[in-house]
């Protein structure tokens, strides 16, 4: 089943008299599962089409389908309610509340979907264990290393179980080991869980861990394969 | 809801200095605003007791002709047999005192220096006029079989230059038109702390008054004091005359209601230009704070929080600093009225046709407290709005793309 399609999507942005058009006519369809890597240089529209698919942003022109609903035009609230519980967002900076501890900010998803205090509980505890940091449940983020912040992060992007994890760069400003484990994680967790994660990257050692490319330059899909993860 | 107190909590402990500033800044706007209130409240109640005490009474009995301007001497202007009159009054159970009093325009001179008074024709051993006696500084009161004794206030006999045992020149009018003029000694100077009253008040025994204005059984008016003020429409209700009419102390007095009332005015438009600034200050600091956390509002947007939600925390932070702030400027405040409320604040001659006193001393009152406290808390929480609205309003991808 389709967790997402993207119907002959556009986007073009405009600054002052400037238009930039970051995204021309994509289709793409992303079906549960799956673990794919949206690649290509810097500007070719690998954060423009996740922004997209993540309903952060609107297409100028095309459709946006999540779980089979058109999620085009749907305004500010509407589209906070479909990110919401559906889908969830691991980001290249380590985008934890600095106020919040690793616990809280886990916590934080549950809090927003009306999870009972119990279940809240019972969720955060087991996804600090998924993601090896049940011994810093209660530090904040500036008390963690990079990666076990950005580790934090994948567990607060599954906290509500979505259907969806879109991750954008999600090792850039981590060294190789650290790297290496959070893309384990990604991994094991997308083998475990069956979520589908979708992330944009230019590293070569995260794309090998893919199952499927998706090649992106100036805004079009050059190139779409599928196979074996390398790692 | 907890959560967003608990962020709000944490984000404000974020910059704790700038915190306690933007809540001091408000906590010395709300001092500021209490002390006010506390200091207008006391100058009006202190003016409005003093006259009460002076000048007005509770109630006066004075013919339905007399024009208190004129200070008319006639005798149809006049209440007749005072005495007996004030008697009966006195004998009312809400009655603290009552007594006649007869009013006249003179002139004074010594030597050289001449200057207008009013002559107040009293009864020195009525509790009418015990604040006069009391405020009594040198010398002796008069008796009230004395025919050559005054009383003058201290201002004037500065300005005379004269003391008590010296002699002064009374020129009175008189009922029929005609002045009167007797060398009067000075048995005693009074001060009753009010410049206005006692530099231009000179008091006589009633009988002598009565004599040298040739108003013989007359009294301009019959002064009351009430044990309770509050008793005033019942007493009035008692004292129905034909030929008399009953003043009460709010008539009197109208003019100090009136300038309360327009005090309180001037009071709410001086409240809303020191909130003004103050919720400008916490203003600023919840703009900074919302642009130092763009990222943070576009994350949290990002994870599904919806607008309300992001405006809500700013809300609770606005509110936080508004506590932080009123908890300070109730203390302040009652710091600052208590401190002054015990020494005064010297103000001098400022009396005119009110008496004030030349201390002001500051009454807070439990509502005024409250009034300028919710007011302070509302206006801070509507400044809190526009950066809340600001916050509400990022959208996620701007706001990790440009924040921090």
């Amino acid at each position: 089943m389709e967790v997402t399609k993207i119907e002959n999507v556009t986007r073009i942005f405009r600054v002052g008299d400037v238009e930039t058009q970051a995204l021309r006519g994509v289709n793409l369809s992303i079906e549960n599962g799956e673990f794919t890597a949206l690649v290509g240089p810097s500007g070719s529209g690998k954060t423009t089409l996740l922004q997209l698919i993540g309903c952060l942003d609107q297409p100028t022109s095309g459709n946006v389908y999540i779980n089979g609903k058109d999620v085009s035009k749907l305004n500010r609230n509407q589209r906070a309610d479909m990110r919401r519980g559906t889908i969830g967002f691991i980001f290249q900076f380590f985008a934890l509340i600095p106020t919040l501890t690793a616990y809280e900010n886990i916590e934080m998803p549950l809090l927003l979907v009306g999870e009972s205090a119990s279940k809240r509980k019972e969720r955060v505890t087991e996804l600090l264990e998924a993601v090896e940091l049940t011994d810093r449940a209660h530090h904040r983020p500036d008390q963690l290393s990079g990666g076990q912040q950005q580790r934090v992060a994948i567990a607060r992007a599954l906290a509500t179980r979505p259907s969806l994890i879109l991750a954008d760069e999600p090792t850039a400003n981590l060294d190789t080991p650290n790297g290496k484990q959070v893309m384990e994680t990604m991994t094991r967790l997308n083998r475990e869980t069956g979520v589908t994660f979708v992330f944009a990257t230019h590293d070569p050692r995260v794309i090998q861990y893919a199952r499927r490319v998706i090649t992106l330059r100036d805004g079009v899909i050059i190139e779409n394969h599928s196979g074996e993860a390398q790692v | 809801m907890n959560q967003l107190v608990k962020m709000a909590i944490r984000d404000l402990g974020r910059n704790r200095r700038r915190s306690f500033f933007s809540s001091l800044a408000l906590g010395l706007g709300l001092a500021l605003m209490i002390t006010m209130a506390a200091v207008i409240k006391g100058e009006m109640s202190g003016a409005m007791d003093t006259t009460i005490r002076l000048q007005s009474g509770h109630l006066q009995i004075r013919a339905k002709s007399y024009e208190e301007s004129k200070t008319s001497l006639k005798w149809e202007d006049l209440v007749e047999n005072p005495v007996e009159i004030a008697d009966q009054i006195a004998s009312l159970d809400p009655v603290l005192a009552a007594s006649p009093r007869l009013f006249a325009s003179g002139i004074v001179s010594v030597r050289d220096k001449s200057t207008g008074v009013r002559i107040f024709g009293i009864d020195p051993l009525s509790e009418v006029n015990a604040p006069y006696r009391i405020g009594l500084i040198e010398g002796s009161f008069v008796n009230a079989d004395d025919r050559e004794g005054v009383l003058i206030g201290q201002p004037l006999a500065e300005k005379l230059g004269v003391k008590v045992g010296e002699q002064i020149n009374l020129s009175i009018n008189t009922s029929d038109g005609d002045v009167n003029e007797q060398v009067f000694i000075i048995r005693g100077i009074y001060s009753t702390r009010t410049n206005a009253f006692d530099s231009l008040t000179v008091f006589l025994p009633i009988a002598k008054a009565q004599t040298i204005t040739k108003t013989e059984n007359h009294a301009s008016t019959i002064f009351v004091l009430l044990k309770d003020k509050n008793q005033t429409d019942a007493v009035i209700s008692a004292l129905q005359s034909s030929r008399y009419e009953v003043l009460d102390w709010i008539n009197m007095n109208d003019l100090i209601i009136k300038t309360e009332e327009m005090a309180n005015s001037y009071m709410n438009l001086f409240y809303l230009i020191v909130l003004g600034i103050t919720a400008t200050v916490i203003v600023n600091t919840l703009i900074m704070s919302v642009f130092e956390r763009t990222r943070e509002i576009g994350i949290l947007s990002a994870i599904g929080m919806k607008s309300r939600s992001i405006m809500a925390m700013f809300l609770a932070e606005t509110s936080l600093l508004a506590i932080g702030g009123i908890v300070m400027g109730v203390i302040l405040g009652l710091f600052a009225v208590g401190y002054l409320a015990k020494v005064g604040i010297y103000v001098g001659n400022m009396g005119l046709t009110m008496l004030f006193g030349n201390y002001i001393y500051p009454e807070l009152t439990f509502a005024d407290a409250l009034k300028t406290t919710i007011f302070a808390f509302i206006i801070t929480l509507l400044a809190g709005i526009y950066p809340a609205v600001i916050a509400s309003r990022m959208e996620p991808v701007q706001a990790m793309r440009g924040g921090k």
